[in-house]
Order: C-alpha cells, then structure tokens, then sequence
C-alpha cells in the first residue's frame, strides 16, 4: 500500500532541507584548509555535530547516523537489503584478505550490513562457510580458493565485486519499485563500462573482462570485453549503439568526467522521486542522495588534505539533490 | 407494507450520508495526520502549520452529518409527522447520494494533497498559503456535492407526491 509509508516520507522531507546544497558546498570549498572545512561540516551538524580527527571517521559517523533513522523509519524493510548487501560484501573482501594474508582488517570493516562483519569474518578465518549467510556462501568459498591459488588480490576483488552486482542485480529486480529497479540496473552497467575502460587501458584479455562483469538487460557483456579486448574506440563505438551513448563523450574527455556523468545519472533517476509524496521510493532517494553527498563531501576534503586548487575539485563536484 | 417502505429509504439515505463521509475523513485525516507527526518529529515548531492541513479532509465527515441532520428533521424522525411516501422516501435517499459518495471521495483525494502540503512546508515553511489552496481545491467539489443535497431535501419537502 504506497500509503503505508506516508510518515517516513513526510519526516524525510523535513530532513531534506539538511542536505548540504550546492551553495554550502561552495562554502566548504572556500574553507581555507581541511581541518576548517571539517568544522564546518560539524557546526552543520554534519556527522552528528562532532568534530572527528580523520576525515573516515567523519564519514562513517555520517553513514551510521542515516541508517539510524532509516532503521527507526522502516524497520526491516526488505527494500533495503539490496543496499547492505554491498556492505556485506565488502566486509567479505576484507575477511577473505585477512585470513589469507593475515592482514589486520579490523579498521576495515563496516556496520550496516545484513549481517554483522564480526560473523563474516569469524566463519572466513575458520573457513566454516556454513555459517554465512546464503548470499556470500558461494562467494567467500570461491574467493578464499582464488587467492590461495593465485595470491592475486585483484583476482580475489574481481570474484567479490561481480558476485555483489550479480547478486544486487538480481534482488534489486525482483523488487517491486521501481527506483530499485532502475537504480541497480544502472549501477551495473556503469559497473561494467569502468571495468571494461580499465580493463582496455591496462591491457586485459577478454576472457578476464568477461569474468570480471555482471550481467544486465541494457548492455552486452560479451560484446562490451570483446570491445574493450581491442581497443578504446571500439568500446566508445559498442556503447554508441546502447543507452549508454553519452558515457562515450564522457570516457573520450576523461575518466573523471565519465564518473562525474555517471553520478550525475543516478542523481538524476534519484531526483524524480523529489515531487512523490507517497511509497517507500523517496526515502531511498534520501538514502542516495546521502551517499551521493558524502562522496561530494569526500571529494572536497581529501582535495583540501592535498592541496588541490578550489577550481579543480568544483570541476569533479556532482550535481546535489536539493 | 409499501407505504411505510418510504421512512426506511429515506433513514438509509440520511444513514449513508453520515456513513461514507465520516468513513472518507477519518482515512483522511488520519493519513494527513501521520504525515504531520513526520515533519512534527524532525521540527515541532510546524505543528500549527501542518495541523490546519491535517484538518482539511476533516470537513467532509461535517458536511455529512449535516445532511444526515436535515434528513432526519425532515422525514420527522427527530419529532413531527414521520409517516412519508414511498416516492419521497427514495427521492431523500437519491439526495443524500451526492454527498454520501463525493464526500468519501473528495475526502480521501483531499488527504493525498494535504499530505503533499505538510511536505511541502516541511521544506518550505514559507510556502503555507499555497498549499494550504491546493488541498482547499478539491473541498469545491464536497461543497458543490453539500449544496445539491442540500437543495433536493428541502426541495422534496414541498413536492406533493
């Protein structure tokens, strides 16, 4: 009943005005240094309004905040899921370079996902896979096997991100709304035109890109490493003839400006559901449009931390929700 | 057995008016309510605002028993003369129909805009005058459903049949 969630979108939209618009981020780029920039996320209550010492802390503090009232919204929500599964993912990532390498990866870790990353990485290290939740059985097995063999850590990311798209993909489009639908159906793509552009410029041979890439309805995977095999302009010609056109005018200019048009995309899809009052589709727009500014928020500090110029960093800057 | 038929009729008109109307706001203003206590969680100052949108579908459910009491004063159930035609007991239940049926509508389409107001002044507080007008538009056509009822009962009154 898309009246069911009438409260939730009612109290999303009196949070909206909170979202750091673009005027705000002008304001915060003219920070003269990161740390003041960070005082100025807090005196917006950025983060709960705490100053933090690291820019991470500062973003992880912002991440739990907004699935604290997303929880508190709609508990146990199955919309929802679809999202923490990249949590629970790449919680795997870490629990399977950990009892591999016996890396430290207790910093690594996230809260949020479906499962707690503590339990991931117990059954990772003990190798007891049947304590794992369905969706990563298969996958923390496989990815374990492949590192072992190869110590190749990209090899082992290459299992875990396509399982999590596959995966993300295949839940996401069973939902019943459509912004889920569309938002995962884009993400894999996008997913998929990144690999094949690194994969072109660093030289892989097909049948590795074809490993790497999820499947998705609007775009050829096979075609798409075949491409990719070659060279870049038989890549920008495959996406001329799918709805990925602009991504090509996107990728000839740059790779940033490719993920700044990417970005920008689902904002777009996300920015519909500003004018729907009712379904649960507005509170994901929120919880995107977090995402979305915390990346923002990301680009501009670590840009600060560095020293690069105020005008470049605004050239990557996405466009904002509000 | 037919001629006292005209009581039941007309009392199930009167019945159906207040019925459906009243049914038409509770769900509106309810769904209007639970819109309000969102925004009022986040910011309690908007509490005066948001509250007169909520009580906007809330009209319907007035206009109905303000038929349901002229009806009943009418056919001489509230005290008089309640011995009434067959024909005039079915002419009362046709014009309670208008305002049973738009008041149960217009009161649920109502709530759906006075939800998209609170929203609306959830982000823009200065923008209240207007979307207090958008959910206000669709109380023209309960009024216009008050009115044509209104008219028939009192019209039937003098018809001699």
């Amino acid at each position: 009943m898309a009246e069911q969630y009438t409260y939730a979108v009612s109290r999303i939209r009196a949070m909206e005005p909170e979202l750091l618009s673009r005027a705000e981020l002008e304001q915060l780029l003219a920070a003269p240094d990161a740390v003041q920039a960070m005082q100025q996320l807090a005196d917006k209550g950025f983060g709960g309004g705490e100053v933090f010492a690291t820019l991470e802390e500062l973003l992880e503090a912002e991440r739990d905040r907004m699935w604290e009232t997303l929880y508190e919204l709609v508990p146990e929500d199955e919309v929802f899921t679809v999202f923490r599964y990249e949590t629970d993912f790449h919680n795997l990532k870490a629990a399977v370079k950990a009892a591999v390498t016996d890396m430290d990866a207790q910093g690594l870790y996230r809260d949020n996902g479906t499962v707690p990353a503590e339990q991931i990485a117990q059954a990772v290290q003990k190798r007891e896979y049947d304590a794992l939740p369905e969706h990563l059985r298969q996958t923390a097995q496989q990815a374990v096997d492949v590192l072992l063999q190869t110590r190749s850590g990209q090899e082992c990311d290459v299992v875990i991100d396509r399982a999590a798209l596959e995966q993300m993909n295949e839940v996401g489009q069973s939902s019943d709304v459509e912004l889920v639908r569309d938002y995962m159906e884009w993400s894999v793509a996008l997913a998929d035109i990144k690999i094949a552009v690194r994969g072109c410029r660093t030289g892989k041979p097909a049948a590795f890109l074809r490993r790497a890439m999820a499947p998705c309805r609007t775009l050829d995977t096979v075609q798409l490493a075949a491409a990719a095999a070659k060279n870049m302009d038989a890549v920008y010609a495959y996406l001329t003839y799918t709805k990925y056109a602009a991504a090509a005018d996107a990728l000839k200019e740059s790779m940033s400006a490719f993920e700044k048009w990417a970005d920008n995309q689902i904002m777009a899809l996300v920015r519909a559901q500003k004018t729907n009052p009712f379904t649960i589709a507005p509170v994901l727009a929120f919880m995107l449009a977090k995402e979305n500014e915390r990346k923002t928020v990301r680009m501009i500090l670590t840009g600060k931390q560095n020293g690069i110029a105020e005008d470049a960093i605004r050239e990557r800057l996405r466009d904002a929700y509000v | 057995m037919m001629e006292s038929l005209g009581i039941v009729f007309a009392l199930a008109g009167a019945a159906l008016a207040a019925l459906m109307a009243g049914i038409g706001s509770a769900i509106g203003v309810g769904m209007a309510g639970e819109a309000a206590a969102g925004v009022v969680t986040e910011d309690p100052q908007k509490f005066g605002k948001v509250l007169i949108l909520q009580l906007l579908p809330g009209t319907q459910g007035i206009y109905g028993l303000l038929i349901a009491f002229m009806t009943l004063t009418q056919i001489g159930i509230l005290g008089g003369d309640a011995n009434i035609s067959l024909a005039k007991g079915l002419l009362y239940f046709a014009a309670c129909l208008p305002m049973a049926f738009v008041g149960l509508w217009s009161a649920k389409r109502q709530a759906r805009a006075a939800v998209s107001g609170i929203q609306l002044v959830a982000k823009r507080p200065d923008q209240m005058g207007k979307s207090m007008i958008f959910a206000a538009m669709v109380e023209t056509y309960a009024i216009l459903a008050l009115l044509v009822s209104i008219l028939s009962i009192f019209g039937i009154a003098g018809l001699n049949i």
